[in-house]
């Protein structure tokens, strides 16, 4: 048995190109909806995995829609939430590190210590890359980033991830703070009694502890599309000479 | 100074690495030099690291040959960094994984603030003000991190590797640093080569052939691998195509997979989903394949053919063939 947090963020989900909000300083996600990042996704998937019957919390900073993403990892077995309830924009990166670590303490000092706290590894909008190195310092613990699978027993995690020579394993004795990418395993889907537990499952909902410090964002824009100037080449197997003709003029077949 | 994080990758400065010291070369006032950190193995041949450094207009590199540092440990590596770095006015590391890890490491122990994956920059004392990718780069964030020094990694591929016109020789200067052992508690323990294909073999490719959806199911990919084999390229995928369970993870491309960066990139039914395009904007050549002419991928694409890749791609095996 493990005690297992994992921390999400509600993100927008535009495929297509993003709108801004208004004040072009944040992304506007009302047509394309909310989702969670596929890294963290597997982040939840691992700690309901790792958690075998110990208490597995999923956590978020972010505004009081985000209950939905909070639902959907407890309809896939996370036992219960907490929900930093602020405006995730107005936050940097060592602010949110500084908020969840006040929300481990608040847990540690109720009874229940976290073994194993996960994190995707960069958040899908702002890619900050630090929010799990910043909160592993925070609390004393030692920190793994960029990893795909997760085992724990007696007390150690063994840790998996691709680095430049190859995979990578790594031993680190509980508790650690472990940042996940995608591709290690694959997220199950809510059955209809995970969803009507999730329903259910408690939530607590917390004030942040501090103002925060901020991003340093000015603004953002989005950069046009480049001018469409596809050159078609035609249509069906008809265009196949046409492919390799170009292949050659590029320089690629002779 | 500027101090760059070189790593090292087949016993060259990594690629990421030579875009950040071009990026560093840039941001050089007068009088400022350019100096690299490189941590290995003892006993790692940093001949050739030492040359690239060189040859992209750095002053000194920094080498840390501790017994301590024969596997790669995160926070080690930041403080070897960190004293290596002294007072530099900007800290910079590549946007691996790993440049990543260690700024934030570095960044967190000086209790600093960390822009991830610039893509230009103004130092002004001490406040920066950086333009940088947001969402997998389909948004650019101007922020000011105003402190001393800026600490930032660079977005891959953001910067073309350009060595300096008039490079001079760099002064290797080798310490052995003593590593505290709460930075050792997470390291690599093991490595085990990766036996088929990998991630970084998609990185590094000249030439990638993609298939998405349009492939159809797991047995759709018989002519993206044939054409790839044929050009001497890879395949990459997208992200439904692993989420399905049709092709591995390492094949992805895009944000949450490999940032590709081939001469020739041929995306056979892909739409183009930002995400997608995350991992592939760097391709010098985009040649489409799709069934829609409207697809995003394809009106950003240079060249592409409107029709079934299953129909397609065959057509341009048996042209191939023929020569
Ligand atoms: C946070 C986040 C991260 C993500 N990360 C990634 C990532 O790393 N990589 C990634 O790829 N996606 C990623 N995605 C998913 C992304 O948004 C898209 O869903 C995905 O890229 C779509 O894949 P696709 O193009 O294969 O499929 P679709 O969007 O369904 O497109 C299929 C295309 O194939 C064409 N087609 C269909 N049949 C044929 C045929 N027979 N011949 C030729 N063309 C045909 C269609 O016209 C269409 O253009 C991410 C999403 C989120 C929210």
């Amino acid at each position: 048995m493990t005690n297992v947090l994992v921390c999400i963020k509600r993100v927008p989900e535009a495929t297509g190109e993003v709108s801004l909000t208004a004040d072009g300083r944040g992304i506007d996600g009302t047509h394309s909806g909310y989702t969670t990042s596929p890294n963290e996704e597997c982040a939840v998937e691992l700690a309901v995995q790792a958690a075998d019957g110990g208490q597995a919390t999923v956590l978020t900073l972010g505004p009081g829609d985000a209950i939905d993403q909070l639902r959907s990892a407890l309809a896939v077995g996370m036992t219960d939430g907490i929900h930093i309830e602020a405006d995730s924009d107005a936050y940097g990166p060592g602010d949110v590190a500084r908020e969840i670590a006040a929300a481990v303490r608040a847990r540690e000092a109720g009874g229940t210590a976290y073994d194993l706290i996960l994190l995707g590894n960069d958040a899908a909008d702002t890619g900050d890359f630090q929010v799990g190195v910043r909160l592993a310092y925070a609390l004393g613990q030692p920190v793994v980033t960029g990893i795909q699978n997760v085992s724990v027993a007696g007390g150690v995690a063994t840790l998996t991830g691709e680095g430049p020579d190859g995979t990578e394993t790594y031993e680190v004795s509980l508790p650690a703070v472990v940042t996940i990418l995608e591709g290690g395993v694959e997220p199950r889907y809510p059955s209809v009694m995970g969803r009507m537990k999730a329903k259910k499952a408690p939530v607590e909902v917390l004030a942040p502890s501090a103002a925060p410090a901020g991003s340093g964002r000015e603004s953002l824009t989005v950069p046009p599309p480049p001018p469409n100037q596809v050159q078609v080449l035609g249509t069906g197997p008809a265009a196949a000479p046409a492919f390799v003709s170009t292949l050659v003029e590029l320089g690629v077949i002779r | 100074m500027i101090a760059v994080l070189v790593e090292v990758e087949d016993g060259r400065a990594a690629l990421v690495s030579q875009e950040a010291l071009t990026f560093a070369r840039g941001l050089a006032g007068d009088g400022d030099s350019v100096e690299a950190v490189v941590v290995a193995a003892p006993g790692t041949d940093l001949s050739a690291v030492v040359g690239d450094c060189a040859a992209y207009g750095v002053a000194r590199v920094h080498v840390a040959d501790s017994a301590e540092l024969s596997s790669y440990a995160a926070a080690a590596w930041a403080g070897v960094l960190d004293t290596a770095a002294g007072d530099a006015s900007v800290i910079l590391a590549g946007g691996s994984n790993r440049g990543s890890e260690i700024l934030a490491h570095l960044a967190t122990r000086r209790d600093l603030p960390m822009a991830a994956n610039a893509v230009s920059a103004r130092v002004d004392g001490s406040t920066t003000t950086l333009q940088r990718q947001v969402v997998g780069g389909a948004v650019i964030e101007t922020m000011t991190l105003a402190a001393s020094p800026a600490i930032l990694t660079l977005a891959g591929h953001a910067v073309e590797p350009v060595p300096a016109d008039a490079p001079g020789a760099a002064e290797v200067v080798t310490t052995s640093p003593a590593i505290a052992a709460d930075d050792l508690r997470a390291r690599v323990v093991s490595v085990t080569p990766r036996a088929g294909g990998d991630g970084a073999s998609l990185t590094r490719a000249k030439i990638v052939v993609g298939a998405g959806r349009g492939a159809g199911g797991p047995d759709g990919f018989g002519g993206v691998d044939a054409l790839a084999a044929k050009l001497g390229g890879v395949v990459g995928v997208s992200r439904v195509v692993t989420s399905l369970g049709w092709r591995p993870h390492h094949e992805q491309v895009g944000q949450t997979g490999n940032r590709i960066n081939p001469d020739l990139y041929v995306p056979c039914g892909i739409s183009g989903a930002i995400q997608h395009w995350a991992g592939c904007s760097s391709s010098k050549t985009i040649i489409a394949i799709n069934t829609d002419a409207e697809a995003p991928m394809v009106t950003k694409a240079a060249y592409a053919i409107v029709g079934d890749m299953h129909e397609v791609i065959p057509a341009i095996l048996a042209e191939l063939d023929k020569r």
